[in-house]
């Protein structure tokens, strides 16, 4: 049924035709500057920072200027490396925490279960900036600051609230007779775990793993101040690019879209999945 | 060789004050098919929940043969269960959900392949083994449910209004086959409904429960014929008994005829008190239409072909009562004819209390003649 339009009974032609219009407008205003941003970075400097062009003779030259290390700067490769590491780890240490943690509010609640919930959330509401003089001084007494693991520690703690949200509204849709059958049947906690919930909470956990991805890769705030120097992600080396003398817009954006790849690459590839996961947990 | 014994047995849910099940003292014999009936709130599934160890005891104790489970985990009582839904496991094929509980003992691959492959056969599912549970139909499902208790040969089946989600004919059919099941089988068997029909046709014995409240645990006939209260009179047949108020006047009246008890009913009466409130109950195939003192008049026929029911409409103390009477075809009455009823049938007398008083013949008269 993919690509047919479908009026309900009594719908006007022109009406839906109106709301399908405002809607790739909207879509398109909303893609505009990732778009802009993208053609820049194929763009010379002086094609670049001129009056908008849209037909430009391609080049990648500003993609060979932002990755070419340079001898006591942040190099493209270090940074890839740092984030990768901050991100894969970070994440897989939220997972282990939060299923859990998730089984024992959905499936198995704990006493006061509502109450542990809003704690989870609540460390949410407070502004980053209130923390950032205790957090940094404690990494810093901790010997933390400018390495990998400091944020590993924030990211895993900025994520886990939220992946504790979301595969428990996903758990709490596996079926109550499922889990009950597979205990009857014999199987311990650990085999619930692997035979039941994890399979069919499976494409939750992966929207939940996505998301957590995404927002540490795309952390800044505590990248900036605890990692300025060494061990620092992307997001720093980004800005590494910007320089004070004159606009090197091109550059930028080269450097803007390389950042950016993994993590749409990432979401391309688990859509489906994740469309399906946020959906199932939206249902709750 | 497996008895299942409830003692005292007692769970209240949390934030609810009346016990969800009430001091049920409940014996269940070895190879018994034992049905638990009721309406929904009844508790019917929270006793079996209990008896799987789902739920836990509030007070009192479950005994699976000589052992006290009360405490045991579900999976440490020898016990299977089908489910309503069936629960079964979505990405796993029908062979490996079958093998599943034999995998969880620790079974070697051969003897559970064999197993299944044994039990698929009794239950014609050979050629689905390697299906997911989504690409079959809903008597496959249940069938496939069934197959996942056989295979592990506990001591006690539990199941849980197994046949509820096929569709009529479909579960007449399964019905008669999970009886011949258990027969050959015979492992003792708990099997919860809120179908009365179901409940007659498959139990050995049948529970009656009320609001948490055994009230009367018997072969199906004996429920029917002898009810030990107005709850179970009413609850049991289809359709249900007619039951009629008549007060604390004597002698018994209904619709300006007199009912005539026979000595024994006449007795009961007399010693449940003078005054006491008599409510009178008289099975659809006790009451004839035609001829009689009783004049009522036709609200609707239903004619199934091998029966016929008459809904009447009775004036008593000014009101419209409702009736219901069960006849043999051909029947030509029709709604708004004016008929004569008459008792042919045993009349069960109940007490202000509700418990039954007797059961015995009767008849009415009509007043002016008399």
């Amino acid at each position: 049924m993919r690509g047919r339009t479908h009026l309900a009974v009594g719908e006007r032609r022109w009406v839906h035709g109106a709301f399908g219009l405002m809607a790739w407008i909207v879509g398109l205003v909303y893609f505009f500057p990732v778009f802009w941003m993208v053609l820049n970075s194929f763009k010379s400097e002086q094609d670049a920072n001129t009056s908008p062009k849209l037909f430009f003779h391609p080049t990648l030259d500003r993609y060979k200027d932002v990755t070419k290390s340079a001898t006591g700067l942040l190099s493209f490769g270090e940074a890839f490396t740092n984030s990768a590491v901050v991100v894969i780890v970070s994440t897989i240490i939220v997972l282990a925490l939060a299923i859990p943690a998730a089984y024992a509010l959905a499936i198995r609640p704990v006493h006061k279960w509502r109450d542990v919930l809003f704690f989870f959330i609540s460390t949410k509401f407070l502004p980053v900036v209130a923390a950032i003089l205790p957090v940094w001084i404690l990494a810093r007494n901790l010997g933390l600051l400018n390495t990998r693991n400091v944020l590993i520690i924030l990211y895993t703690g900025l994520n886990l609230p939220l992946a504790v949200w979301m595969l428990r509204s996903f758990f709490r849709e596996i079926p109550r007779e499922l889990i009950e059958a597979a205990e009857i049947d014999g199987a311990g906690l650990k085999g619930q775990l692997t035979s039941i919930i994890l399979p069919m909470a499976a494409p939750g956990i992966a929207a939940t793993a996505l998301l957590c991805v995404i927002f540490a890769w795309n952390e800044f705030f505590y990248a900036v101040q605890l990692n300025p120097v060494k061990g620092s992600t992307v997001p720093i080396w980004v800005t590494t690019n910007i320089s004070t003398r004159g606009d090197f817009l091109a550059k930028l954006s080269a450097a803007s879209v390389l950042a950016c790849i993994p993590v749409v690459l990432a979401g391309w590839i688990a859509q489906k999945r994740m469309i399906r996961g946020l959906a199932m947990g939206a249902i709750k | 060789m497996t008895s299942v014994r409830y003692e005292h047995a007692t769970r209240t849910y949390d934030g609810t004050s009346s016990p969800a099940i009430d001091d049920l003292e409940l014996d269940i014999g070895d190879g018994e098919l034992l049905v638990l009936v009721g309406p929904s709130g009844s508790g019917k599934s929270t006793a079996l929940r209990m008896l799987a160890g789902l739920e836990p005891l509030d007070d009192g104790a479950i005994y699976i043969g000589d052992q006290d489970v009360s405490n045991v985990r579900p999976r440490d009582r020898d016990i299977a269960m089908v489910f309503q839904n069936y629960a079964l496991y979505p990405q796993l094929s029908v062979a490996q959900n079958m093998g599943f509980p034999l995998k969880q003992q620790g079974v070697p691959k051969e003897e559970r392949t064999a197993r299944v492959r044994e039990v698929a056969r009794l239950l014609d599912l050979e050629a689905y083994l390697d299906r997911k549970p989504k690409n079959l139909s809903g008597g496959q499902r249940q069938r496939v449910a069934m197959g996942r208790a056989i295979v592990r040969r506990p001591a006690v089946y539990l199941m849980d209004e197994p046949l509820s989600n096929l569709d009529a004919k479909l579960r007449v059919q399964t019905r008669t086959e999970v009886v011949e099941l258990q027969a050959r089988l015979g492992v003792t068997t708990v099997y919860v409904t809120h179908d009365q029909v179901e409940a007659m046709t498959m139990g050995h014995r049948v529970a009656v429960l009320k609001d948490g409240v055994l009230q009367q645990v018997d072969a199906p006939g004996t429920l029917y014929h002898e009810p030990v209260n107005l709850f179970v009179a009413g609850f049991i047949g289809s359709p249900a008994m007619n039951l009629v108020p008549l007060g604390s006047g004597r002698p018994l009246q209904l619709g300006g005829s007199t009912l005539e008890l026979s000595p024994a009913g006449e007795a009961a009466v007399v010693a449940s008190g003078a005054n006491g409130n008599i409510t009178v109950g008289f099975r659809p195939e006790a009451l004839e239409v035609g001829e009689g003192p009783l004049r009522a008049q036709i609200r609707t026929v239903e004619d199934l072909g091998s029966e016929v029911f008459v809904h009447l409409f009775l004036q008593h103390s000014g009101e419209n009562l409702a009736l219901v009477a069960k006849t043999s075809p051909p029947f030509a009455g029709r709604p708004g004819d004016n008929v004569g009823l008459q008792i042919t049938g045993t009349t069960h007398l109940f007490a202000g209390d509700q418990s039954r008083l007797a059961s015995t013949t009767a008849s009415f008269r009509s007043a002016v003649s008399a």
